[in-house]
């Protein structure tokens, strides 16, 4: 594929790998955080971590929107999902996750509840059209990438008069997650690989708090291999440099001041949440999306009961601290034992690119050998 | 465990089985199904039969390139020829929904037919019931096959040696990434054909080799990666793949992307994979490449010795990474 | 943390959709955000929308970049 396949060049790869030994080689151990999930997959995925100098460790943040929903919140979709005349719809990320007393939308919909799996919430619109009869509720996660998307389909519902159409809306907002892991205590982590499509709609301000305020650098960076290794490296030229600025790898899809249009329908839909709890991080201040009053109207919490029950993370479970960068995934006592793929205790667990998944899946037998 | 069946025990990885050793297996065990093979070795006055069964109900019943009737002969045709044995009869039964049009049940049931005298089998016997409407999704089909065991080869995980070699008959997650698009949820328009097609020709191709061939499956659902992790847990050796041998089209590779799926867990229907001595393996994979159906055969992998069994892939990268068994089915993800 | 995928456009077909291709597969997607862009231009694609046009200037200044270091890696060996 174009624009895939050239920057998953190996020879390209090793090349980067020897300067990002040369620079590293000035500095002492430094821990940098990839912000997103999707990097700590593609690091497992292609086994990055075999051209990383040895005094260069990545870390693995809170950078994916289905790990992160509280278990309260996920119970809360399934019982949105019970309602007999509701047709459920979510991406196929959320299915698996667990909610309190460990069950699914998977086992959801295996107890007869309608729970479908859309690519895309213009497809659960369009099938709130095709069965009126149906209560369409669509489950909205992630972050300011996707949000956009479900303001559009918001937009479109009213503009059509969809009357059986719904979200039900958990989007967050990364900014806040990231002043959250560089507030709590003894933060070792010296710079951070941005996350590159988020940034497609927000750009790269608002990541400039973080080397203003906090004295770090971030780079934003692509999801193929030579990307990340590219922005590892440019973070440790800035960490030799003794600068802090933002800078952005990811050129070819990010541009500075984002995407102006998905911002404004962020702005017309949407409004802040006051605080939003996040699985392993806790309630983080002004870090969640809900519908605005305007669109009330198709707004599931709502339309129908919602339980809003709130459920404490398991306290054997060190999520939190894999998330703020303090523990690796296998220093978890139930890593591996109590919380694996199939049954999942943990955020990082709960999805391929949470940083306990990705690492059970791709990366333990480096710690077992 | 869910203390209810969900489709997770039906996709074909670690779910399924569990619920085949903690459920089937301890309800019904005995020396024969212990083996958890494809299919089953009984003898009788000193004849080797493989015997085995699949139940079919993929959804759509019709999809680019198959059809749920061609699948139920060659899947079970398969599941005979990767045992080391020729096909010799199979049975069918059908499960019929009230209501459900002939002519779509002739046109099926043609389809078997073509399938069969493709693979050069009979469908010897046959069954069907027909359910109340709704009690059912239109048309099941379980078949049934025994077949001659091939004198010359002795297939048993227990026979693979580091060192041997891994090879695989064709391209990955055509079947699997068809049916998945063909079910229209996902709004994607899609050249690819299922990759439906009896492998016996291949596997005999491979039988030439006797005691050189140690164990051969079809990797259906779970993919190439739940097959060969229930290789390695047999064997008590690993596997390590070359990431970039693995053939997968460029078009079936794109949708894998998309929908944020590994094509090492999709499902295929037509492709067979072998562990070979080192000194066969040549020679065995220009045997595969010689027919049509295994052009683009490739030697993937070898085995190792290792204290902990695992898959891995080396990845162009100078990393490796481990290939776990399947969860559940893949799911389209967007993150 | 959200897939994205590159595609090209094939037709605008009115509406705020387009007919994007991805390596073979084909899927109308939306292009509402990125009103500007044309036929035969390629989009970044998540979850149905497209979020930013792929700037061919930019994804050339990250491969000759790539193509330094190799050269540079050569240079020393």
């Amino acid at each position: 594929m174009r624009f895939v396949d050239e920057y998953r060049d190996a020879a390209a790869a090793r090349a980067v790998a020897v300067e990002l030994a040369d620079v590293a080689a000035g500095l002492p151990h430094v821990k940098l955080m990839e912000v997103c999930g999707g990097h700590t997959h593609a690091i497992y995925r292609h086994g990055l971590d075999a051209l990383l100098p040895e005094n260069v460790e990545l870390v693995h943040g809170p950078g994916c929107p289905v790990c992160v929903i509280p278990m309260g919140r996920v119970d809360d979709g399934i019982s949105l999902a019970e309602h007999p005349e509701v047709t459920f719809t979510s991406f196929g990320d959320m299915l698996r996750v667990p909610g309190g007393r460990h069950r699914s939308l998977l086992e959801a919909k295996a107890r007869g509840a309608d729970v479908r799996i859309v690519y895309s919430p213009l497809d659960a619109l369009a099938l709130a059209v095709r069965e009126p009869e149906r209560q369409v509720v669509f489950f909205g996660v992630g972050f300011e990438t996707t949000a956009p998307a479900t303001a559009l389909t918001l937009r479109r519902a009213r503009e059509l008069g969809v009357e059986n159409f719904s979200v039900f809306c958990n989007h967050v907002l990364i900014g806040p997650a990231l002043r959250a892991i560089l507030d709590s205590p003894d933060t070792d982590i010296a710079g951070f690989v941005g996350p590159g499509h988020v940034s497609t709609v927000i750009g790269t301000s608002p990541y400039t708090f973080v080397a203003a305020d906090y004295g770090r650098p971030v780079v934003v960076a692509g999801f193929e291999p030579t990307d990340i290794l590219q922005a590892v490296l440019m973070l440790l030229r800035q960490l030799r440099a003794g600068t802090a600025r933002v800078e952005n790898q990811y050129g070819r899809v990010v541009r500075p001041a984002g995407n102006t249009v998905a911002l404004a329908a962020l702005e017309e839909v949407f409004e802040v949440r006051d605080d939003f709890e996040w699985r392993g991080l806790g309630a983080i201040p002004r870090s969640g999306l809900r519908i605005a009053e305007d669109y009330a109207h198709w707004d599931a919490e709502r339309r129908f009961e919602v339980p809003g029950a709130r459920i404490e993370d398991p306290k054997a479970c060190r999520c939190g601290d894999v998330l703020r960068g303090r523990a690796k995934p296998w220093e978890c006592k139930v890593f591996g034992t109590a919380c694996t793929p199939e049954r999942p205790l943990g955020t990082c667990m709960v999805s391929s690119e949470g940083a306990c998944a990705a690492y059970h899946a791709y990366g333990r037998h480096k710690v077992l050998a | 465990m869910s203390d209810v069946v969900t489709l997770a025990d039906g996709a074909g990885g670690k779910a399924s089985r569990r619920l085949v050793e903690r459920l089937f297996l301890e309800e019904l065990r005995n020396p024969l199904l212990e083996t958890l093979d494809d299919a089953a070795v009984v003898s009788a006055n000193g004849t080797r039969l493989a015997f085995t069964t699949d139940s079919y109900v993929v959804r759509p019943l019709r999809f680019p390139g198959s059809d749920i009737g061609e699948l139920a002969v060659n899947g079970t045709v398969n599941d005979l020829a990767v045992s080391g044995a020729t096909p010799l009869a199979l049975t069918a039964g059908f499960v019929l929904e009230e209501g459900f049009p002939l002519d779509e049940l002739r046109g099926l049931t043609r389809s078997m037919g073509r399938a069969a005298e493709r693979a050069g089998v009979a469908v010897a016997a046959g069954d069907t019931k027909v359910v109340e409407r709704g009690a059912a999704d239109g048309l099941y089909v379980t078949t049934a096959g025994v077949g001659l065991l091939d004198p010359r080869v002795e297939l048993d995980a227990r026979r693979v040696r580091a060192g041997d070699r891994v090879l695989l008959s064709g391209g990955l997650a055509e079947h699997g990434i068809a049916v998945m698009l063909a079910r229209g949820n996902l709004q994607l328009e899609f050249d690819v054909e299922s990759d439906s097609a009896p492998v016996h020709e291949l596997a005999s191709a491979l039988c030439g080799f006797g005691a050189e061939l140690r164990w051969m499956r079809d990797p259906t659902r779970g993919g190439l990666a739940t097959l060969l992790n229930e290789l390695v847990a047999a064997a008590g050796a690993s596997v390590v793949l070359d990431e970039r041998a693995i053939p997968v089209r460029d078009d079936v590779r794109a949708a894998c992307e998309l929908l944020g799926i590994d094509p090492l867990y999709v499902a295929n229907e037509g492709k067979l994979v072998a562990v070979v001595s080192a000194e066969a393996a040549d020679d065995a994979l220009a045997a595969l490449r010689a027919h049509p159906l295994g052009a683009q055969a490739a030697l993937i992998g070898e085995v190792r010795s290792d204290d902990l069994p695992l898959v891995l892939a080396d990845t162009p990268f100078g990393g490796s990474r481990i290939v776990d068994m399947m969860v559940g089915d893949p799911l389209p993800r967007i993150c | 943390m959200c897939l994205g995928i590159p595609g090209q456009v094939l037709t605008l077909d009115g509406d705020g959709l387009a007919k994007v291709d991805f390596g073979g597969v084909r899927r109308d997607v939306s292009v509402a955000f990125t009103p500007e862009v044309e036929a035969g231009e390629w989009v970044l694609v998540h979850v149905g929308f497209a979020l930013a046009t792929i700037d061919e200037e930019e994804a050339q200044a990250t491969l000759a970049l790539l193509g330094e270091a190799i050269d540079a890696e050569l240079a020393e060996a």
